[in-house]
């Protein structure tokens, strides 16, 4: 059996699954819980000053569904914790006292001035928790009144504030980043600065879920106005891996660790997380929508996968495909690929034929000698894996590498070495190096 | 349909607790719930020159209309039924999907389970019915008419064509009621609530038609006459003969047209009224057939059994009716056929059987015998088409294997003179191939007035 026992900054946790601060980690009771489940570890919902900030009454959840509504985006405009900061300390305390062998981090959220965090640094150490994580994300609300993805999406603050945290408390920080800007690297760069001891990505992405059409404002409506919420769930995965990776794979940031987050819903998600540079990951919309229980599923798949693959810790495989996430240019050229289309499999529904023929590249037949048959052809086809996508049959249609003879589509014999943009004769940066 | 009850075979109405008529026949189908639709709309993979379309003997954009209902559309979904199937509502019903678009589509092919095409139509159609939308306006009036002799699925659907292209017309049926075998034939499970005259009632809101009811050709009308009066005529008149047993004793009491059966059946608003033998045979192999057997099972017979000459697979009966008939309690008998009624007292108490088989190509009889008890039998070997109604015409429509011979267009031999449904030649005992010659024949009508 794999050990899936995680150690991200010193802190041990039994798997690398920590339900991320929201909803589901702002009481003890929900905590408990979790923890009774088998969740790893927490991060407590964010906690602010007092006077504790106040939710609306109304809808703070909207929802994208598929047909049988299963949920594939959240949308929410909840804010930090709307419990007092004593309560929740107190409870922080217990939990973690009672739970010792659970990671328990707590996430801040206050104004940008040192002494305020000053002052709640030294109040959250005393719970014993093992560390923090500075919400720097939060899309709505808190933004509005400078703080969250206000302060995250300025390096300079991200930078300040992660060093007032790492001179004023001996806890580990985790800085928690925002989507919402144009390259993620600036602020993960920041935090590194700064002495952040990991970076957490990614939090919710600025959205509108949705549109009312009765009453013409967005959803979810709260007495007839919407505001843009933050979204997240299994849409935002491809988003939320992309900007691990490009942290992973930065010169600046290499070796910082990252809790990666954002639409991890079964154990598969949280790998490829994981072989993209993340330490440990983050959950939150898939407990929201089926509750702690699938921790089990998280846990269990995750060591048979790493026991089929023989990986006997989580080192074993964290960070391994980021040498291979590369930029445009560097991919090779001289790769030749077309698609191929498993006759036996195929269902004959057509659509790898109506989406090549009407928005790519026509390469594929609705009829051979006048019957119904869909085959590619390689004349045409360059490889682009459009029919793959569309295909409802899995493995019906693969892309398979031409390794010898000639291009049918160009007339050029294959080239077995490597050759990439930054050398081709087509590129005008090329050529001026060239000369 | 004369049956006494009484002495000798057993003959009777009220077999079932009053209740058990409603569950019995109660819709056979449940329509589907929005979110059951939803999640079957998601299974259709809107295929490329969709098998299920060519499939439709209408061609309905069958991939269209489930998209359309997938995106809460449901208004435009039966749209588009309509646009080609004037009575999707009914062929949602009774087609047999599991024979045209759903044995066509992919994921028969991909898992074995089509998407409920039927089931989706029929939502999209209720849906529009319920709400009483009206879709379809008629192009400027053009002052022609048109009689269309026969109120049932070809005759309606020629005549909406001809409306929605400005035509006036008048549809003449000997029946009291329009519709025809959407409401005289047809097994009552399989439309409830009066749906075929809510059907009627649908389709005549275009406006411009006229029905003329209770007048038959070749009684009240004469095919010389209509041709002279209107500018186009339409034969839809189905097929008024039932085929004989040509068996000793088919005169008994107790032998029954199943085509009438079926029809009382349907009219009948008090079930437990209707008289049912104890034990009945029903001889046939068609969807008729197996619509007597289950609705006599459903009635309360205590054993229904169908004799075919021929094998499973040569029956006309789909084999989801077959199904049906076997899981409703139905005994299906193959390679049987019956050698003579036996009667009592003048009525049928048993019938005589022999073996078939097919040997090079001909079905012969096996010398081999049995008897079956039989308190009522049912006749349902097929219908034939009666011309003489059509006789008295100067000119003769022509026939061919005893039906109206038509081209491509269902124009007949006669210039003006269109057919379709049951009484063409080649008609394939299908509502929706009815529906479809209907309207091929409003094109091809609307086309010659405008040439």
């Amino acid at each position: 059996m794999a050990d899936i026992s995680s150690n991200f900054l010193g802190i041990k946790s039994p798997n690398p699954f920590w339900l991320a601060s929201a909803p589901p980690t702002d009481k003890e009771y929900n905590v408990v819980r979790a923890y009774e489940a088998g969740w790893g570890g927490v991060v407590w919902k964010t906690l602010g000053e007092n006077p504790h900030v106040v939710n609306v009454n109304g809808p703070r959840y909207g929802a994208i569904h598929g047909n049988d509504r299963r949920l594939l985006g959240l949308n929410n405009i909840e804010l930090i914790t709307d419990r007092s900061l004593e309560i929740n300390l107190e409870e922080i305390t217990r939990v973690k006292k009672n739970w010792p062998d659970r990671a328990l981090i707590v996430s801040l959220m206050v104004p940008c001035e040192e002494q305020n965090w000053i002052n709640i640094l030294k109040r959250v150490e005393e719970t014993g928790c093992d560390g923090i994580e500075l919400n720097f994300g939060c899309p709505h609300g808190m933004s509005e009144r400078g703080m969250g993805a206000a302060v995250g999406q300025v390096p300079e603050y991200v930078e300040m504030v992660t060093r007032w945290c790492k001179t004023h408390s001996d806890l580990p920080v985790i800085v928690k980043l925002t989507p919402n800007i144009s390259d993620v690297r600036q602020s993960a760069r920041a935090a590194h600065r700064g002495g952040a001891d990991a970076v957490s990505l990614i939090n919710t992405i600025n959205s509108i879920v949705g549109v009312d059409l009765d009453l013409m404002a967005p959803t979810p409506t709260v007495d007839g106005k919407g505001t843009h919420g933050g979204y997240c769930g299994p849409a935002v995965k491809p988003i939320a891996l992309n900007m691990v990776a490009e942290i992973a794979r930065d010169p600046e940031t290499q070796g910082l660790p990252i809790s990666g987050i954002g639409g991890i819903t079964t154990w598969k998600d949280a790998a490829e997380f994981m072989v993209l540079g993340s330490g440990n990951v983050q959950v939150c919309t898939a407990a929201m929508t089926y509750g702690f229980k699938i921790v089990t599923e998280l846990a269990e798949g995750l060591s048979n996968w790493m026991d089929e693959k023989g990986y006997s810790s989580l080192d074993d495989f964290v960070g391994q495909a980021v040498p291979n996430v590369t930029d445009w240019k560097y991919l090779n050229l001289n790769y030749i690929a077309k698609a191929s289309i498993d006759q036996d499999l195929c269902i004959k529904c057509g659509r790898c034929h109506i989406a090549c023929e009407d928005t790519s590249h026509q390469a594929i037949t609705a009829t051979v000698d006048g019957v119904r048959k869909f085959e590619v052809i390689d004349d045409e086809c360059v490889g682009c894996n459009l029919c793959v996508s569309v295909c409802p049959v899995e493995d019906c249609i693969s892309m398979v590498q031409m390794t010898e003879g000639t291009d049918p589509r160009t007339n050029k014999p294959i080239d077995p070495s490597y050759a990439n943009w930054t050398t081709h004769p087509n590129n005008p940066s090329a050529i001026k190096a060239a000369e | 349909m004369t049956i006494k009850t009484g002495e000798g075979p057993d003959i009777r109405s009220s077999r079932l607790a009053q209740e058990e008529y409603s569950k019995n026949f109660g819709d056979i189908h449940p329509p589907l719930a929005s979110h059951e639709a939803y999640v079957e709309a998601d299974r259709c993979y809107f295929c490329y020159d969709a098998p299920c379309t060519v499939a439709c003997p209408t061609s309905i954009d069958i991939p269209m209309f489930i998209r359309q209902i997938s995106a809460d559309n449901v208004k435009g979904a039966a749209k588009t039924i309509f646009e080609e199937n004037i009575l999707g509502g009914m062929c949602a019903r009774v087609c047999p999907t599991e024979t045209l678009c759903e044995q066509a589509c992919v994921r028969q092919e991909a898992e074995g389970k089509p998407v409920k095409i039927g089931l989706l139509q029929r939502y999209a159609t209720d849906h529009l019915l319920e709400e009483g939308d009206k879709v379809f306006e008629r192009a400027a009036l053009t002052g022609r008419k048109i009689a269309v002799v026969g109120a049932g699925p070809a005759g309606l659907s020629c005549a909406h064509r001809l409306a929605m292209h400005g035509h006036d017309v008048t549809v003449y049926d000997a029946r009291k009621k329009a519709g025809g075998l959407n409401e005289y034939g047809i097994a009552a499970y399989k439309s409830v609530d009066n749906f075929a005259q809510r059907e009627v009632e649908f389709l005549l809101s275009i406006g411009g038609i006229t029905l003329e009811l209770g007048k038959g050709l070749g009684k009240d009308l004469s095919l010389a006459e209509l041709r002279q009066k209107y500018d186009a005529v339409f034969l839809g008149m189905g097929l008024a003969g039932v085929n004989a047993l040509r068996a000793e004793g088919e005169d008994l009491e107790g032998v029954v047209d199943a085509v009438s059966y079926i029809s009382d059946l349907r009219q009948s608003k008090d079930l437990s009224v209707l008289p049912v033998g104890r034990k009945v045979v029903v001889i046939g192999g068609g969807m008729t057939a197996v619509d007597a057997a289950v609705q006599s099972k459903l009635l309360g017979a205590e054993e229904v059994t169908i004799l075919y000459r021929r094998g499973k697979e040569q029956m006309n009966a789909s084999e989801y009716e077959q199904d049906l008939a076997q899981t409703k309690g139905v005994t299906i008998r193959h390679w049987v056929k019956p050698n003579r009624l036996i009667g009592v007292n003048g009525k049928v108490s048993a019938i005589e059987c022999e073996y078939t088989e097919n040997t090079s190509g001909s079905l012969k009889g096996t010398g081999e015998t049995f008897t079956l008890n039989a308190d009522m039998v049912f006749k349902a070997i097929g219908q034939n088409f009666i011309a003489a109604p059509l006789n008295g015409s100067a000119e003769v429509v022509e026939l061919e294997s005893g039906r109206i011979r038509v081209g491509e267009d269902r124009r007949t031999s006669l210039g003006d003179v269109w057919a379709g449904g049951d009484c063409i030649a080649g008609g394939e005992d299908l509502t929706v191939a009815a529906v479809e010659d209907g309207k091929v024949a409003a094109e091809a009508i609307n086309a010659f007035l405008n040439a």
